[in-house]
């Protein structure tokens, strides 16, 4: 899956006019720059420098199995990628997948780490049993869920059966193939956001519960008028994670229903696998991604949005 | 995913820890490609020669198939034991044609792998592939005219051979003995009287039928599209039909014989004869069980029916002349390819062209799979002869034709599902014959009208 870093948002020095500071800025203005030119290089490396040249490609015949970037074709790609129905219906199958994560993925991970926080024995084995399924890797995930799922043989078909329910064809039809990794991915990801709504809890001072149990507030009153608004930058934070998280969807999907039955459930990244590798497609595979990211552009703005106006409000 | 610290309630400023990460990473780097002399990573990053007694050789095979195939590799290494083979098995379809071009395009392709026919063309055009020379063949015991001709001339490419067949495995029609002997539609040795023509076909399904009590035969429906455009291309190319010219920028399909084709499809699963919507798995109950007679499918699951209670009661043939002049059976072929790789010398392509020679002799066992071997020492000798049902069907392998030749064709491609589809549509009833040869060519246009990325 591809890193979403986030820019931490906190308020950078400004540096004074100073003459004897300012030499001593510069001096640490070096040192930062040579602490972190390996990681520059590497970040211009593998992902700058593909990136320039992938747009460069969005503008080409390019071919994956020939070395060059082929026949010039102008805006043939981008305009064959934006009436092309199999992109859309990928690009509607990825956020149907979102969709469907988003809110369990939130919702669960803030409900189990409220109560993870109130447990007072055993917090530590109870916060690794969530997030334990989060180490594993993808593909021992599919398989496992593979498994569990498959028709005839799976155990969850069997259980359905066993108490008089006909199992549905959990990877076999459209509908059910996107509960099923929906499902899958609930379970494998609830741990990271769980983590982070730990973290944003326990930020919260306890003086204010004290404040407020003085105060004789109720426990529902207590989450609703404390709890929510102090955990509220850590809820837009996750939400938009998740979102984007979301959005990448390829893994899982490819590994489980290979995006069949047909096309039906494929995802845009698949598709631009399939484009791009199979097909050898780069050139059309490129613009293909350009357009997807202008879109994921589109939805981190809004979060850089969002992000400002609660750290206005909460005053952060 | 992310590396967002969660530290922030000790440490107002968060600190990441992206160096401690991209250091661990290049230390596994690292310990791989130490661990990694002579791997493919080496080979790959540095260009070195792979160590020069390892033989490397991907195939697509499972199954029977795979089973199969390790018994000549077992073959090959008790004969050769000097040399470390190094198989490779990966998944089936567009993932290996997809791992091979890219492994020869990025510079560490195997020394020899497997490709279907159908899907030489693309590999030819986009320069993946070394050719074979006459002389060459002809010096290591393997010429030309030692092939199935017509797998031999698909395996030519701009007039140069550039793979080496290995089988033809045709699409086929199963029949179950007792039935159709109850049916009257067997000669005095049990053996199927030839039919001929589509009022010669529904009558012989009818005759099943009424002895089945249930179908008169039986074809992958749902959730099959290869198999749909199997069985409908051979009644296609029979009637003189063809979907794509100009290596696939033109569309020819022939709206009328389609729909000729289609609509005869229909009637035999419109009229109960066969089941308009089955699967894989119901087309396996039905005909194993004996409640249908006939079965079209490929010759490779003869296995897949020997391992069931119709063991010894069922024959194979070619699927009869329905239209047309001259009767064409649908196949593909396995074929041995040598990519072009700049790691091989004079000394690696003789032991991967002996090592071709070694399968091809041994491929009676490849046989056993159900294929038609290529090699015609084999496939003309007493032990293939006497191998049934598989010596039914040896004509199927003179007749056949495959998949035409476009960058989107061939076995497990974009045309087989778009062409597939159309045909289930039709079959199942879903769309009328007419709408399912409007669904193949749109289906196909996007495909026609894009650039092509090789050729």
């Amino acid at each position: 899956m591809a890193t979403t870093v986030i820019d931490d948002g906190l308020p950078v020095a400004v540096p004074d006019s100073g003459s004897p500071l300012r030499t001593q800025r510069s001096g640490e203005n070096r040192a930062g720059w040579l602490l972190s030119a390996p990681f520059i290089v590497f970040y211009l490396i593998f992902l700058i420098g593909p990136a320039l040249y992938g747009i460069l490609m969005s503008f080409f015949n390019t071919t994956s199995v020939k070395s060059g970037l082929g026949a010039a074709v102008g805006l043939a790609n981008y305009r064959e990628v934006l009436t092309s129905s199999a992109f859309w219906g990928s690009m509607g199958h990825t956020l149907w997948f979102t969709v469907l994560t988003t809110p369990p993925l939130v919702i669960l991970a803030f409900v189990f780490a409220i109560l993870a926080e109130r447990i007072r024995r055993g917090r530590a084995l109870v916060r690794f049993i969530f997030f334990a399924p989060f180490v594993m890797p993808v593909t021992s995930v599919t398989m496992i869920f593979g498994w569990l799922f498959t028709a005839q043989i799976g155990l969850f078909p069997k259980w359905l059966s066993d108490i008089g329910i006909s199992p549905p064809n959990f990877l076999g039809t459209t509908g059910w193939s996107f509960i099923t990794v929906a499902l899958l991915t609930v379970w494998w990801t609830v741990g990271f956001n769980f983590v982070l709504f730990l973290a944003g809890l326990q930020e919260i001072p306890t003086e204010v519960y004290e404040a407020a149990a003085i105060d004789g507030s109720t426990p529902r009153k207590t989450m609703w008028s404390i709890t929510m608004p102090l955990l509220r930058p850590t809820i837009v934070l996750v939400t938009m994670l998740q979102i984007l998280a979301s959005l990448q969807i390829f893994n899982q999907m490819y590994l489980m229903t290979g995006g069949g039955p047909g096309t039906s459930t494929r995802p845009v990244m698949e598709f631009i696998y399939d484009y791009g590798f199979s097909d050898y497609r780069a050139g059309y595979a490129a613009a293909a991604t350009m357009v997807y990211f202008v879109i994921v552009l589109v939805v981190s703005l809004v979060w850089f949005v969002l992000r400002r106006q609660t750290r206005k409000t909460v005053g952060a | 995913m992310t590396d967002n610290s969660v530290q922030r309630r000790t440490q107002p400023h968060p600190s990441p820890t992206r160096r401690t990460i991209v250091g661990a990473g290049l230390g596994a780097a690292a310990a791989e490609l130490l661990s990694g002399c002579g791997s493919p990573v080496a080979t790959g990053l540095f260009g070195l020669a792979p160590p020069s007694d390892k033989l490397t050789y991907w195939n697509l095979f499972s199954g029977g198939d795979g089973a199969n195939m390790a018994k000549m590799e077992k073959v090959y290494e008790r004969s050769h034991p000097s040399i470390d083979l190094s198989a490779t098995t990966l998944s089936w379809g567009t993932p290996y044609y997809t791992k091979l071009a890219l492994a020869t395009a990025g510079g560490a392709p195997p020394d020899v792998g497997i490709v279907h026919l159908s899907r030489l063309d693309t590999f030819v055009e986009a320069g993946l592939l070394t050719p074979f020379p006459a002389d060459e063949l002809t010096a290591f015991g393997m010429p030309a005219t030692n092939f199935t001709p017509r797998a031999a001339q698909k395996a030519t490419v701009d007039g140069q051979l550039h793979a080496i067949p290995l089988d033809t495995h045709p699409f086929v029609m199963y029949y179950n003995i007792p039935v159709c002997r109850k049916a009257g539609l067997l000669d005095a040795d049990d053996n199927l009287k030839p039919i001929h023509g589509p009022a010669e076909l529904t009558a012989a399904l009818l005759a099943a039928k009424k002895v089945t009590g249930h179908y008169g035969g039986v074809v992958a429906v749902i959730g099959d599209p290869a198999t749909n455009l199997r069985y409908f291309s051979t009644l296609y190319y029979q009637a003189g039909g063809t979907y794509i010219a100009d290596a696939g920028q033109k569309i020819t399909i022939d709206n009328d014989k389609a729909a000729q084709v289609l609509t005869f499809m229909r009637n035999l699963t419109k009229s109960g004869l066969m089941p308009a919507t089955i699967n894989d798995a119901g087309v396996l109950s039905l005909f194993s069980t004996g409640k249908a007679g006939f079965l079209f499918d490929g010759e490779w699951d003869i296995p897949t029916y020997r391992a069931t209670p119709l063991n010894g009661k069922f024959n194979v043939v070619p699927i009869p002349h329905i239209f047309g002049p001259k009767p064409v059976a649908y196949a593909d072929s396995h074929s041995f390819v040598i990519p072009r790789n700049s790691a091989m010398d004079k000394n690696r392509r003789a032991m991967v062209l002996t090592f071709i020679k070694t399968m091809l002799e041994n491929s009676l066992i490849w046989a056993g799979g159900g294929h038609v071997p290529a090699w015609t020492p084999v496939r003309d000798s007493a032990a293939f002869k006497a191998l049934k049902p598989q010596a039914n069907y040896v004509a199927a392998a003179e007749t056949a034709m495959y998949d035409p030749p476009a960058w989107y064709s061939g076995a497990g491609s974009d045309f087989e599902n778009i062409i597939g589809a159309a045909v289930a549509n039709s079959q199942s009833g879903v769309s009328s014959a007419s709408s399912a040869v409007g669904q193949m060519w749109s289906g196909l246009r996007p495909y026609a009208d894009a650039k092509a990325p090789v050729g």
